[in-house]
C-alpha cells in the first residue's frame, strides 16, 4: 500500500509525536507514506473565519500536488483531513468558490485539480482488512485490556456528507482499532463532543470547561486513559487538566499501535506529553 | 434598488437557507459553547430571518462558534449554522464593527499572517505575535513554559519553497473581498 502523506503544521510542531508514531507504525505495517513535497497549511481553524475562498484555495493546492503524484492522500490531523475533503467537494460540486479557487490555482501552479484524488484519514487506512489481518501477527505487547475512552471530537466525523468514514453520532473506528490492539474501550457520553479547538489560545476558560467535562465523562465511564486521533484534541485534553486532580494520560491512537507493536522508540514520543503516560504503561508491563 | 433581505443575501453567498428553520433548537441543544454565548444558535438563525444585522454583528456568539459542526449534523433542515456564523464574522470585519470578542479575530489574523508569510503556520511566532497584540503575556505563562520545556513548540520557522503560491492565493482572496464590496 502506497500513499501520499500530508502531515500538516501541528504534526511538525506541537504534535510531532503523532507524526513520528504514524510514520513508524506505517512502515511496520507495510504502508508506504510519501510526504507531499512542499505542502502548505490547510488554513485550519483560521482561514474559514476570514474568507470562504481561502478555506478552499489553501487545501486545494495540496490536493493538486498530491494528485500529480498519483497517490491517494493520507492525513492524520482531523482538521487538515476535514479541509482537504471540503476543498475536494467544492471543486467536484462546481460551487462558485470551488470553481474560482481552481481556476486561480491553475494559473498560479500551471495545473488545476481534476477531482481524482481520494483523501483518507489515517484511521481509515489502519482499519483496512489487509492491515487488520496483518496486525495480530505483529502484536508483541497486546494492550492487556487497559480501559480506554475513544475520543473522536468534531472534524473527523462532521459533517457526515463531507467526511463520512465513520458514524457521526456513534462512531467506532478508534474503538475497533484499540480493541484489535487488545485494549478494552468503555461506553461513555462525550465521544463526539467538541474540545474547543484553537480557542485554547484566545478563550482558554471555554476550553478549560469543555475539556474538564470530557475528562470527567471518561472517568465516569471507567476509563484509565483517553485515546484520540486529532492533534488539537490531544493538546487540549492533555494540557488543560487540573494539576491537583487525578490526571489521565491522553494518547494518539498511533502511539498505542506503536506500543502494541513493541516499538522501543515509543518512550521518546511520550516525553512530549504533559500528563506522563509512562507510569501507567509500565504498570501494565507494556513499555 | 430593491432592498435584499439579510436571509436572501446570506443564502446567495453561503447556500444556507435560514428561512427553512422552524426553531426546533437542536442546534442550540448540541452547541458546546452555548454556555458562554449571548445568543443561542437558533436565535442567531431567527435574527437573520428577522433582518437584525446590527444585533448579530455585535453579539459574542458569532466569534465564539468553535466550528464543530454539531448544529449542521443535527439540523433537520440541513442548515449549517457555522457557515452562517462565518459569514457574519466576515461581514462584521468588512463593515468595521468592533468585535464583541476582540481577541478571537486577532488570533485568526495572526495565524493567517504566519501562513501567508511562510506557507505553514509557525506556532511560536503565531502565539508570540498574538500575545503581543492582545497584551495577554501572563495568561497561560506556566503552561507555555511547560510546553517549551517539553519541546512541544518548534522554535525555528521554516518556509515552503513555493511560498509565492501562497502569497498569490492570499492576494486572490483579498481581491474577492474587494469585488464583493464593490458590488454593493
Amino acid at each position: 500500500m502506497k500513499y501520499s502523506y500530508y502531515p500538516g503544521c501541528s504534526l511538525c510542531s506541537t504534535a510531532s509525536e503523532y507524526n513520528l508514531s504514524t510514520e513508524a507504525i506505517c512502515s511496520k505495517l507495510d504502508i508506504q507514506l510519501i510526504e507531499i513535497p512542499d505542502w502548505n497549511c490547510c488554513g485550519a481553524t483560521s482561514a474559514h473565519s476570514a474568507s470562504a475562498y481561502l478555506a478552499v484555495a489553501l487545501p486545494l493546492r495540496n490536493l493538486i500536488l498530491a494528485e500529480a503524484m498519483g497517490l491517494d492522500m493520507v492525513v492524520p490531523c482531523a482538521a487538515c483531513y476535514h479541509w482537504q475533503r471540503v476543498a475536494h467537494n467544492e471543486v467536484i460540486n462546481k460551487t462558485p468558490v470551488g470553481q474560482r479557487a481552481n481556476e486561480d490555482l491553475a494559473k498560479i501552479m500551471g495545473r488545476g485539480y481534476h477531482g481524482t484524488l481520494k483523501t483518507k484519514h489515517i484511521m481509515e487506512v489502519l482499519l483496512q482488512d489487509q492491515v487488520l489481518e496483518l496486525l495480530p501477527r505483529k502484536l508483541i505487547k497486546p494492550l492487556n485490556k487497559i480501559k480506554l475512552a475513544a475520543y473522536y471530537g468534531c472534524l473527523m466525523l462532521r459533517p457526515a456528507d463531507v467526511v463520512a468514514f465513520d458514524n457521526a453520532e456513534q462512531p467506532n473506528s478508534i474503538d475497533r482499532l484499540a480493541q484489535a490492539l487488545g485494549a478494552e474501550t468503555v461506553r461513555w457520553s462525550a465521544k463526539v463532543d467538541c474540545c474547543g479547538g484553537s480557542f485554547t489560545l484566545a478563550e482558554s476558560g471555554v476550553v478549560q470547561k469543555l475539556t474538564a467535562d470530557i475528562v470527567s465523562a471518561a472517568k465516569r465511564g471507567g476509563a484509565e486513559a483517553i485515546v484520540t486521533a486529532c492533534p488539537l484534541c490531544q493538546a487540549n485534553l492533555d494540557s488543560r487538566q487540573k494539576e491537583n486532580e487525578n490526571q489521565m494520560p491522553v494518547f494518539y491512537i498511533t502511539e498505542l499501535v506503536g506500543v502494541a507493536l513493541g516499538m522501543p522508540e515509543a518512550r521518546k514520543w511520550f516525553k512530549k506529553h504533559i500528563v506522563n503516560p509512562v507510569p501507567m504503561l509500565e504498570k501494565y508491563n507494556l513499555l | 434598488m430593491e432592498q435584499v433581505s439579510l436571509a436572501e443575501d446570506l443564502a446567495k453567498e453561503t447556500g444556507q437557507k435560514t428561512n427553512t428553520c422552524f426553531s426546533c433548537m437542536k442546534c442550540s441543544g448540541g452547541c458546546p459553547i452555548s454556555f458562554a454565548s449571548d445568543l443561542k444558535t437558533h436565535e442567531v438563525i431567527r435574527l437573520v430571518n428577522l433582518n437584525q444585522l446590527d444585533r448579530l454583528l455585535n453579539c459574542k456568539t458569532i466569534w465564539l462558534c468553535a466550528f464543530c459542526k454539531t448544529c449542521k449534523q443535527r439540523c433537520p433542515n440541513d442548515i449549517d449554522a457555522s457557515l452562517v456564523m462565518d459569514w457574519l464574522k466576515s461581514k462584521a470585519l468588512e463593515l468595521g464593527v468592533t468585535p464583541a470578542m476582540p481577541n478571537i479575530p486577532i488570533m485568526y489574523q495572526t495565524f493567517l499572517r504566519s501562513v501567508e508569510k511562510l506557507g505553514r503556520v509557525y506556532e511560536a511566532g503565531w502565539i508570540g505575535t498574538y500575545k503581543i497584540k492582545t497584551k495577554t503575556y501572563t495568561k497561560d505563562f506556566k503552561l507555555g513554559l511547560k510546553m517549551l520545556g517539553k519541546r512541544k513548540i518548534k522554535l525555528v520557522p521554516g518556509r515552503i519553497k513555493n511560498y509565492q503560491h501562497i502569497r498569490k492565493i492570499f492576494a486572490s482572496a483579498r481581491l474577492g473581498m474587494k469585488c464583493r464590496k464593490e458590488i454593493k
